[in-house]
């Protein structure tokens, strides 16, 4: 690292002006997992029943699929962030801590992608005979 | 950072004891990773089952209605709430507030507390309306 040049003093210090969005971001949906989880919680406990025909009509909704892909949209952002910093403090080498974020990144959009794909085959086919 | 052994460190770093704000701390952290493992494979297990159909569906219902589902199901509903609990708490402090002693004491043990009553509630409701 220089310490001629304004550049060189910062070079390595990190990225300017995205410091808090990681922050902010595990904020945002956060807000986002307390209104749609306690919105499933609150659904499950009112259904008349839980069987096949009962859960899938009541996803089919599309006042339900909507807030629910939004519900799984918000769950694997906010446990991405936050098993990011579980693993950037307690995985010390460097090799290894690439290899955990790559996986941690496979395992949230993997589970994401096939949540968002659940849903929108119960809501566009509705109940399988 | 790189630390030499060379250089002296406060000793006070390895003088303590367990307070409510610790606890607190370290459950936000493991309840949030369980969410994220435990938790978010069964939602998405139950919503893939839905998908496919009904056969796939009973199976996912028989695992989480046998007594190790329902203690699994239990856990995650706890872990929930403690996190959410605790979470609404990291939103007050990140406001500034409640760092006074007493202050963070009481809120941190009433975090542990509405945790355990709601997940005891939302328990009761189910068991009653199913038995």
């Amino acid at each position: 690292m220089g310490n001629g040049t304004g550049i060189g003093r910062v070079r390595g210090l990190g990225s300017a002006r995205h410091g808090a969005h990681h922050w902010l971001a595990q904020r945002y949906t956060a807000v986002g997992n307390l209104l749609l989880v306690l919105w499933l919680i609150f659904s499950l406990l009112t259904l008349p029943g839980l069987d096949y025909e009962s859960v899938v009509l009541w996803i089919a909704n599309p006042l339900v699929a909507v807030p629910m892909m939004l519900m799984i949209v918000s769950i694997f952002w906010h446990l991405r962030l936050g098993m990011q910093v579980m693993l950037e403090d307690y995985v010390h080498d460097k090799g290894l801590a690439f290899f955990s974020i790559l996986l941690l990144n496979f395992y949230a959009f993997g589970d994401a992608a096939a949540g968002v794909f659940a849903i929108a085959k119960i809501a566009f086919t509705g109940v399988v005979e | 950072m790189a630390r030499t052994n060379s250089r002296p460190l406060s000793p006070h770093l390895t003088i303590w004891k367990w307070g409510p704000a610790m606890a607190i701390s370290i459950l936000h952290r493991v309840t949030g990773n369980g969410l994220a493992t435990v938790g978010a494979l069964g939602l998405v297990w139950w919503l893939m089952a839905a998908a496919i159909g009904p056969e796939a569906y009973a199976t996912f219902i028989t695992c989480a209605t046998s007594p190790f589902g329902y203690l699994v199901m239990i856990g995650i509903t706890w872990a929930f709430f403690q996190h959410l609990f605790s979470g609404l708490r990291h939103f007050v402090l990140d406001m500034g507030a409640g760092y006074e002693l007493r202050t963070n004491k009481s809120w941190s043990i009433a975090v542990v507390v509405a945790s355990v009553l709601v997940t005891a509630l939302v328990w009761l409701y189910i068991f009653g309306k199913a038995f």
